[in-house]
């Protein structure tokens, strides 16, 4: 039977983490049941090229009506890796984000911001057989929130990946360097500090792109799984 | 290990244009969502529906449910499930996805069938993933159903549970007039909080 490394609580944050309101009602109050992992944890969906289409992976096309979108183009990319270093292909992740004003698409986003009839803020892209994935993209602008007084969230990115099985399964954020909103956000902050800065991107000459877009980079490291198939 | 886990972080009240964006009306295609079944698929048909509640029982309408089963045979739509004795169904991938944000009690529901039990000794269960606002780490239940009890009593998972929880796994069957329903409710936290696993 294949295994794979456990959740490392060390690296998440907790359930209950009073600073980000939210969580007090809503986080897991108890303690979690520990069970062997089974057939139904060692599997999961597994999506592919076939749920893409063609614009997908590029936020400043898809959502195009009469023209481009404002704002600083960027370019997202990095690899999906296990904690073994060990690439994690053909996986699905998929992103949304504001707009550059720092406003979502979302109906219930009230944020006096513009919308921007040509950014939806929503893509996906499927890594490749290094681990590797890549967005285009508009850089999203910060934006208030009703969390405590004068409460904005750094600008950010969200991602849900897949990996091999549901026990891979990780939704995060993506944050930019150097950014002075993240000191006082409560949801960046609920990481413990040793493991909060692999939220953050990195600026990187290589990936901009001359004349054209920055170029940002962000790593992400799932659970290990040892795939071995289960036989009857 | 040479590298450490990514942070979990909140999938946040906005997820829906990215995630589930048909359910919700957006213009983005979504790949999954509370239908699992076509005409072809086989086995028993059910709905689930249930609630998310916080707290203080209110609830929750931006979380976001993903289930995972197996097909009527017990088999899972997975290379890592080579059980040939078990076979596979072409119409049934066993994966869906719902955001509470829609229904006018802002429950999730499922359209899917009854999987079969994955091995000799164990109930039928599914998977379920709970994500929301305020939900720092995904949190992972599962579902068994109560027209199973003897199967259930049995269960090893089931076993690991304090026996005074393990309702909180049990679906309740509810033969209705468009068919069998099954009500999961999940409580984050009170006197009924629902059973989360880590493994
Ligand atoms: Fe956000």
């Amino acid at each position: 039977m294949s295994k794979f490394t456990p959740r490392d609580w060390a690296s998440h944050p907790s359930y209950l983490s009073p600073e980000y309101k939210s969580s007090r009602l809503r986080g897991v109050s108890r303690n979690l049941v520990e069970i062997d992992p089974e057939l139904a944890e060692l599997t999961g969906p597994a999506f592919g090229e076939e749920v893409l289409g063609p614009l997908d992976n590029d936020l400043t096309r898809n959502g195009r009506v009469n023209g481009e979108p404002l704002g600083e183009r960027i370019i997202v990319t990095g690899r999906v890796l296990d904690e073994n270093g060990d690439p994690v292909p053909n996986t699905l992740v998929e992103v949304w984000q504001a707009n550059a004003a720092g406003r979502y698409v979302h109906i219930r986003d009230q944020h006096d911001a513009p919308l921007d009839p040509n950014f939806l803020g929503a893509g996906r892209c499927v890594t490749d057989e290094n681990g590797e994935y890549r967005f285009m993209t508009i850089k999203p602008g910060a934006y208030p929130w009703g969390n405590h007084p004068n409460a904005w969230r750094p600008n950010h990115i969200h991602f849900s990946l897949f990996g091999p099985t549901i026990a891979t399964r990780l939704v995060t954020q993506m944050y930019f360097p150097g950014d002075p909103l993240l000191d006082l956000d409560p949801i960046y902050q609920s990481v413990p500090a040793q493991s909060r800065e692999r939220l953050v991107s990195q600026f990187s000459i290589d990936v901009t792109e001359e004349n054209y877009a920055l170029g940002y980079v962000f790593d992400i490291v799932l659970r290990g799984v040892n795939a071995t198939p289960v036989e009857a | 290990m040479v590298m450490k886990q990514t942070p979990s972080q909140t999938v946040g009240p906005y997820f829906a244009y990215g995630l589930t964006a048909q359910q919700y009306h957006y213009p983005h295609s979504q790949y999954a969502d509370g239908c699992l079944v076509t005409d072809q698929t086989q086995g028993e048909r059910i709905r689930i529906v249930g609630r998310v509640l916080d707290g203080h029982g209110d609830v929750v309408d931006d979380a976001m449910i993903e289930i995972w089963q197996a097909n009527a045979a017990g088999r899972f739509d997975h290379p890592n499930d080579a059980r040939e004795a078990r076979p596979l169904d072409p119409a049934f991938k066993g994966f869906g996805r719902f955001g509470t944000g829609t229904t006018p009690d802002n429950s999730f529901r499922f359209d899917t069938i009854k999987p079969g039990a994955i091995r000799d000794g164990v109930a039928p269960f599914i998977s379920v993933i709970v994500f929301g606002r305020g939900i720092m780490n995904h949190a992972y239940t599962r579902l068994y159903f109560s027209d199973e009890t003897t199967a259930n009593a049995a269960d090893p998972v089931l076993e690991k549970v304090p026996a005074d929880r393990r309702n909180t796994l049990i679906a309740t069957r509810n033969d209705t007039a468009t068919g069998v329903e099954y009500r999961f409710d999940i409580r984050m936290q009170g006197d009924n909080e629902t059973v989360f696993f880590d493994f």
